[in-house]
């Protein structure tokens, strides 16, 4: 199953920080993931929403399986 | 690496053992980030942030940094949790041969933990609590870095 974490606002929107997930048999690249859990969780999907897949920062696509650990965070702020 | 601190740390004894350890450095500059209060509407800053990740970036940022500026030595100790307002968040000290190169680095680091460090601020008040995004002014002083200019 795959882990999703979620951050911030996106965690408190949603109710929930992390979730086990088994992936759909159609969900194989972080985009279809991003689409699917934006069905529930419209903020997800938003553009300002980062991606990290196993604590990697992702700025295109990239394929994803039961076996990740996939972050979705909004806009950071540190300092 | 000890960048992250779940609870209130102090600068000034950090800052002193950062100095105490250069040999070769002429300058040391720094910056304190403090918790503000907003004329009493904070009572609390939360600072969320990913385990193991939010290290990395930092990490990132900070070899960025020296990268970019020629550094003898970078500091970055970050609070996460649970804040009181006067208390600090954040030190970023940068030793250097000289004082320009420190300047700058903790000028261009500061920028880029504004928009680029892994942590999500809410603050909590008498009113409520509301979620903080980085603002436009932080966007735009880091595009103060980008483009032509080559240091």
């Amino acid at each position: 199953m795959a882990r999703i974490l979620l951050f911030g606002k996106l965690a408190e929107t949603a109710g929930w920080r992390e979730r086990h997930l088994a992936l759909p048999a159609d969900i194989k690249t972080l985009s279809a993931l991003r689409a699917y859990l934006a069905d529930s969780h419209q903020e997800i999907g938003a553009a300002s929403t980062r991606a990290a897949v196993n604590k990697r920062l992702v700025h295109g696509d990239d394929p994803v399986s039961d076996d990740d650990e996939v972050a979705f965070m909004p806009p950071m702020s540190g300092g | 690496m000890d960048v992250l601190r779940l609870s209130a740390f102090d600068p000034y004894a950090e800052l002193k053992d950062f100095v105490a350890r250069q040999s070769g450095a002429g300058a040391v500059a720094s910056l304190i980030g403090l918790c503000r209060a907003e004329s009493g509407r904070v009572k609390t800053l939360v600072l969320d942030h990913f385990p193991g990740f939010t290290e990395t970036e930092i990490a990132r940022l900070m070899a960025q940094t020296r990268d970019r500026f020629a550094l003898e030595d970078l500091c970055v100790i970050h609070r996460a949790g649970r804040i009181a307002p006067g208390e600090p968040i954040v030190l970023v000290a940068a030793a250097a041969t000289h004082r320009r190169a420190a300047f700058d680095a903790v000028d261009f680091l500061m920028d880029y933990l504004k928009t680029e460090a892994p942590f999500w601020k809410k603050e909590e008040g008498p009113d409520g609590a509301r979620w903080i995004e980085p603002r436009s002014q932080d966007l735009e002083n880091k595009l103060r870095w980008t483009g032509d200019r080559e240091d």
